[in-house]
């Protein structure tokens, strides 16, 4: 089992490297708290009492094992492969970001650390991260971009009733980007109390593979599932690309399976052509951002863009340094679809299936659509359905041009 | 010896601090930069540190950020700040360092920056966020060029980084203050003494020491240089001089040459 683990591509990525992409580009004042975090990590995913504790909270708080569900409905519309929907949309809090705040939020206690800073987007990952810390005790500080408070309302509200400040960030273009440098300031200068428990595979090491590790589930869940089901591994793999967390909870647990294709699918909002979009694989170019080195939009002066995408979730100038690294080595592929590609699936699944996705688990969901008819019917996809889309519902009406 | 190092010595011989005064260049716009460091200059740094801004500088406070973003919405490109120093040497004898971030360095590609670093003129470069751990490319491309690195310890910096962080760095040593990001303070607090007496054995006969965030006032500098530092950072305090004054360029001008005056005073009176 052990040596299985270590010939694994990326299992433990030295000095946080995934090939060349990763690694510690921060200033030096967190040098030592992150290296006192990755410490504290690797203790306590060794440590049986902290395993039992997260999945413990997994089942029993979160609702795991969530449901691989045929869609079959969706499949009779697309004629071709058969498509399976792994339903982290049933987990707690509506997404799969739990997963990963509980794992984070348990490590911080186990750290001594009494206050949490998060940053967020839409607010999913700030509801997720308000949520474990009130089930464990913590205090929970957020930070989200001025604008983006104001295009969720309904999640910064959701956040305080989970007893958590919401700090709203004013600097740069007042979104999720810019909420990360701000939780980075706050976390310079409170090292000491401070956890900053981060939402997706980005940022330096270790967090791309700390919080690759909490997402496995999802990936080591649906393997199971899949075999009981069909007695053997799927043939493809769809997911999802923000910061790229659900997607390589995903494909981990698949990595050394050369016959399961990986698709990651990130945003291109109004087009690429359009330069509003938010496709940092398909797009951008290799960059260091937010202690990364990675794909990154950006100007030819290495200045960040600013992204867009129909999917708050989604509009990330990043992306984990492990997905780089699958598309260098062509182990995954990475498409896009657009807003309207997305909210047409959004449409079609809630139609077929009564199921509402996630604007950022529609984009998944569209790039299956044209994946479906182009493969046999004995063959299997299974998309990762990171979320549920009652968040977006005031979004997607207002795309439609329908009034609420 | 780098022209850095050689102006910590040559003060050190005169019983004098050095004053290392900092601006964002391009900000509000690239034309005044040169003008705005020769008031700096008249005032009396001793070195001056020209920031190329960049889009998300997580290492700065509120201050430093405003500058960027007026920097860049000016146009202020990593090109044109490193033509701005040759500018600048033009006009003055004074030794130039760069700071900034590593995204705008990596996207130019080390050999061009430090190419074209080399032939302005720059001589040292700061990057706020590349550790030593990941500077390896980097530091070989720049000793190619002569050009200084100059690395950053914080007070959370351990004693076996401080050795290592010592042995990488060049030029000086750069130490950060405090727990925080860059910005204006009232007060100084008491452990950045305590912070420098515990760096400076380390440092002491290997490579001078400065110390900057949140030195703004000259009692801060008094502070610092009396502790045994070989010099003091001073940025946001001029940042905010180019914000306030900058729609009226002369009384900016003014204000940063009598700014600068005064902190120089108090980096030399330390051991009166
Ligand atoms: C439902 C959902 N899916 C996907 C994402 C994108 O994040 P990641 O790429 O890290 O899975 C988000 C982020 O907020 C989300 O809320």
């Amino acid at each position: 089992m052990k040596s299985d683990k270590m010939r694994k591509l990326s299992s433990y990525p030295v000095e946080g490297k995934f090939g060349k992409y990763g690694g510690r580009f921060v200033p030096e004042i967190l040098m030592s708290a992150i290296k006192e975090l990755e410490e504290a990590y690797v203790e306590a995913r060794e440590d049986p009492s902290f395993k039992k504790q997260l999945k413990y909270y997994l089942s029993e708080y979160a609702g795991r094992p969530t449901p691989l569900y045929y869609a079959e409905n969706f499949t009779r519309k697309l004629g071709g492969a058969k498509i399976y929907l792994k339903r982290e949309d049933l987990a707690h809090g509506g997404a799969h970001k739990i997963n990963n705040t509980l794992g984070q939020a348990l490590l911080a206690k186990r750290m001594g650390k009494t206050r949490v800073i998060a940053e967020t987007g839409a607010g999913q990952h700030g509801v997720a991260t308000a949520m474990a810390c009130a089930a464990l005790g913590l205090k929970a500080e957020v930070y989200m971009g001025a604008e983006d408070m104001k295009r969720q309302r309904l999640n910064v509200f959701r956040m305080r009733l989970l007893n958590a400040e919401v700090h709203p960030v004013e600097s740069g273009s007042k979104t999720l980007k810019d909420s990360i440098n701000e939780a980075m300031r706050d976390w310079v200068t409170n090292l000491k109390s401070t956890y900053y428990l981060i939402g997706s595979v980005v940022g330096p090491h270790p967090y791309p593979m700390m919080v690759r590790d909490f997402q496995s589930v999802i990936g080591c869940e649906l393997r199971e599932q899949f075999l009981q089901k069909e007695q053997r591994l799927p043939d493809a793999l769809v997911a999802c690309v923000g910061g790229g967390s659900n997607a390589i909870g995903t494909f981990y647990p698949f990595e050394d399976c050369p016959e399961v294709q990986l698709y990651g699918v990130e945003a291109a909002g109004q087009g690429i052509e359009s330069g509003k979009h938010s496709a940092s694989l398909g797009a951008g170019a290799e960059g260091v951002f937010h202690g990364m080195l990675t794909y990154v939009l950006q100007d030819n002066e290495g200045q960040i863009l600013n992204t867009h995408s129909v999917s708050a979730g989604l509009d990330y100038p990043g992306v984990g340094p492990e997905h780089s690294f699958l598309k260098t080595l062509q182990r995954a592929e990475y498409a896009t679809a657009t807003d309207e590609e997305a909210v047409n699936a959004f449409c079609t699944l809630s139609r077929e299936e009564g199921i509402v996705p996630a604007l950022e688990s529609a984009h998944a969901l569209a790039f299956a659509m044209k994946l479906a008819p182009k493969m046999r019917r004995d063959q299997a996809i299974v998309v990762t359905l990171s979320g549920r889309g009652d968040k977006d519902v005031e979004v997607v009406a207002d795309f439609l041009g329908v009034k609420i | 010896m780098s022209r850095i190092s050689k102006v910590f010595q040559s003060l050190k011989a005169q019983g004098e601090g050095a004053l290392v005064g900092y601006v964002t260049a391009g900000d509000p716009e690239p034309k005044l930069t040169p003008i705005i460091a020769e008031a700096l200059v008249k005032g009396g740094v001793d070195i001056l540190e020209l920031g190329i801004p960049f889009s998300d500088p997580i290492a700065d406070g509120p201050t430093i950020q405003a500058a960027s973003v007026r920097a860049l919405q000016a146009g202020t490109t990593p090109k044109m700040v490193l033509e701005m120093v040759g500018e600048i040497k033009n006009q003055r004898d004074v030794p130039v360092a760069i700071l900034t971030y590593y995204n705008p360095v990596f996207r130019m590609g080390l050999d061009k920056f430090f190419g074209l670093a080399k032939s302005s003129g720059v001589d040292g470069v700061i990057v706020a966020d590349l550790p030593v751990e990941e500077a390896a490319d980097y530091k070989e491309a720049a000793e190619t060029c002569g050009v200084d690195t100059i690395f950053l310890a914080a007070p959370s910096t351990s004693a076996a980084r401080l050795q290592r962080i010592v042995e990488s760095t060049s030029g000086f040593l750069y130490l950060v203050s405090h727990f925080g990001v860059t910005g204006e303070q009232a007060a100084m607090e008491h452990s950045t003494i305590q912070l420098i007496q515990r760096v400076l054995p380390v440092t002491r006969g290997r490579v001078p020491l400065a110390v900057g965030f949140g030195i703004s006032k000259p009692e801060h500098v008094k502070a610092v240089i009396g502790a045994g530092a070989d010099g003091a950072i001073v940025g946001s305090a001029f940042v905010n001089i180019v914000s306030r004054c900058r729609s009226n360029v002369h009384q900016m001008l003014n204000e940063i040459e009598k700014t600068a005056c005064k902190l120089k005073e108090s980096a030399k009176q330390h051991n009166a």
